[in-house]
């Protein structure tokens, strides 16, 4: 287990550190630079400007620079929100990214065992059909179709929630469901399909003769090794759920880091473009080695060598 | 020889007898037809910027017009043209990495195998997206300086949807390079595989000649679905004003578009309906028809 741990731990330093050094020479390689909307200003003035955040100079001496910066948790300053520190706007706005991200995970992950359960039970009749149907139809419409959909109609139809911002717990439930929504249906499909191989195999036919009761059968010993499959997708699932969430909290007006990463995108805001990489990057690396873990508690069949 | 190429036998059957498939056949074609046709058939104009500015659908704007003026019918259209084409393009860029990578990894096996599908699953686990976002941002201002030298400016404007189409072909293909390398490893150890073997066939022919006709079925199945997942990716850089860019129109930046014009005062709600429900249309006419394929090329699968 410690091997395995150590192990893991070393392949995402490594990953981590490809994604650091890809995104900084995409960035670094970028025409026109950060100042380069200013066109007024002086060379000399540029020259200094380039100078303050460590801009200048040879490229590789620059990464190697960064990198020692990264080690010490110095993600530097923004050249967009002047005298702003990276580390400082990531701290405003990834926990509001953090509450929306752990909502719609959970919802997703809760919402999509128990409607793919329900599924594989009834197998065969309307409601099995219709879940389905349902869940082919939510993964085909992307979320920034539903997300001002839901708006107009809950939102400015129906005045029941508010269609934007953050702050309370209400302004919270139409973004949630947008987000969540597709990977409900991915996670429903997932449990059903699982559930229904389960079910035909023979550790659960012998729960059912020994006496035991359709649901215990079920939910004692069948769910637990058709869960598998949905543990595995859960890495994946927080990798879509970042990305998406970036949509979501634009569709909202949500003051979360996926606004700050387009428009640093836009305003070639090299360091705080690289820093929101690099804190989605770590967050899920981390998550698929807690993922991998569980993994293998769940089913001890699995060796732990990779 | 020529035998196994062609579709197992029912699948055509069983396919026209699943509605969903019927239906989705029906929806594509009808929206492929007017994306293709359509623009040349109604003489659309989807740039000209006219004094109707936020006119409700008539007949005379089916669709009603943007904030511009601009017919929004004549975006859609347009919008669709572009979506489609980086959709199918970039699926097949995607089809031809992950098939041939899958290929290798399954029939090297050991531990070439196990190490590239160790790099399968880091790449599931980044944000391929927003390196994406910050690639295709890079190479698209070298690539419009290219083509902006080659001639003239008009090229130039397309050199944002050439790079969404390289850029997303190559993120996905990772879901066809597991089912293909799956299918491969359990192709490998087949019979008419270890007789074409001992017969002294070189490895690349056993590939191409047994083992690749085949994946065939498995292939179309992916491809079909791969389509969606690309528009969907392009969609959403659109949306994000990272894709597409204006004047030209995609589902995504019309969406965009629409939904900043719905406010409590006033919505213009045909401005997000009518992208949102050809989008939507479109997407779910290929996952239907990508299901029902897979149904009807394995009928024992379907549960």
């Amino acid at each position: 287990m410690l091997v395995f741990v150590a192990r893991r731990f070393a392949s995402m330093i490594a990953v981590l550190l490809c994604v650091v050094t890809i995104t900084f020479f995409l960035v670094r390689l970028a025409p026109g630079g950060p100042f380069a909307r200013e066109r007024e200003i002086p060379k000399a003035i540029e020259e200094q400007l380039m100078a303050r955040y460590q801009l200048d100079g040879p490229l590789w001496k620059q990464y190697a620079d960064y990198l020692g910066d990264l080690v010490q948790g110095d993600l530097r300053l923004s050249t967009k929100y002047r005298d702003r520190s990276v580390n400082e706007l990531l701290a405003q706005s990834l926990p509001v990214s953090a509450v929306l991200g752990i909502t719609a995970f959970l919802l997703a992950t809760i919402v999509g065992v128990w409607l793919g359960t329900v599924a594989a039970v009834r197998h065969h009749t309307v409601i099995d059909a219709t879940a389905m149907f349902g869940a082919l139809a939510l993964i085909s419409i992307p979320t920034f179709v539903t997300g001002p959909v839901l708006a107009l109609i809950f939102g400015i139809y129906l005045k029941w929630l508010p269609v934007g911002g953050w702050g309370s717990p209400i302004s919270l439930v139409l973004p949630a469901i947008t987000l969540a929504g597709p990977y409900t249906a991915y996670i429903a499909r997932l449990m059903r399909s699982s559930l229904l191989e389960v079910l035909g195999q023979d550790f659960v036919r012998t729960a059912r003769a020994k006496g035991l009761t359709e649901s215990r059968a079920v939910y004692r010993h069948a769910m637990k090794v058709a869960l598998l499959p949905v543990v595995t997708f859960l890495g994946p699932l927080a990798a879509n759920l970042l990305t998406g969430s970036i949509v979501v909290e634009t569709i909202f007006n949500i003051p979360g880091a996926g606004p700050f990463f387009i428009n640093s995108v836009l305003n070639r805001d090299v360091f705080l473009l690289s820093g929101v990489v690099i804190v989605y990057c770590t967050f899920l690396v981390v998550m698929n080695l807690l993922v991998d873990i569980t993994y293998s508690i769940l089913d001890p069949r699995i060796r732990l060598n990779g | 020889m020529d035998k196994v190429m062609t579709a197992p036998p029912g699948v055509w059957r069983r396919l026209l007898r699943n509605p969903s498939a019927v239906a989705s056949m029906i929806t594509l074609a009808v929206i492929v037809i007017l994306a293709v046709f359509g623009p040349l058939i109604f003489q659309t104009k989807p740039h000209e910027i006219t004094g109707a500015q936020f006119a409700e659908p008539s007949l005379e704007h089916l669709f009603g017009t943007d904030v511009h003026g601009r017919d929004l019918f004549a975006r859609v259209l347009e919008g669709a043209r572009i979506s489609l084409l980086v959709g199918f393009s970039g699926a097949l860029i995607s089809f031809f990495i992950g098939t041939t990578y899958g290929m290798i990894a399954g029939y090297a096996g050991g531990k070439v195998d196990a190490a590239m599908m160790r790099l399968v699953e880091v790449l599931y686990a980044i944000p391929r997206l927003m390196l994406i976002i910050v690639g295709s941002f890079v190479f698209d201002s070298k690539l419009k300086a290219v083509l902006a030298g080659l001639g003239s400016g008009e090229l130039a404007a397309y050199s944002k949807i050439i790079i969404l189409i390289i850029a997303l072909g190559l993120i996905e293909w990772l879901t066809m390079a597991r089912i293909v390398r799956g299918q491969v490893l359990a192709l490998k150890s087949q019979q008419f595989v270890l007789s074409a073997r001992a017969l002294g066939q070189s490895h690349v022919k056993i590939v191409v000649r047994h083992i690749l006709p085949n994946l065939a079925g498995l292939v179309v199945v992916y491809l079909t679905l791969t389509i969606p997942a690309v528009i969907l990716d392009e969609s959403f850089l659109s949306f994000l004003g990272v894709g597409v860019q204006a004047p030209l129109a995609s589902w995504g930046s019309l969406l965009n578009d629409g939904r900043e014009a719905i406010n409590p005062v006033k919505s213009y709600w045909w401005l997000l309906f009518f992208p949102a429900l050809v989008m939507s249309l479109t997407l779910l006419a290929l996952n239907f028809l990508g299901d029902a394929l897979r149904d009807a090329l394995d009928p024992r699968r379907k549960r």
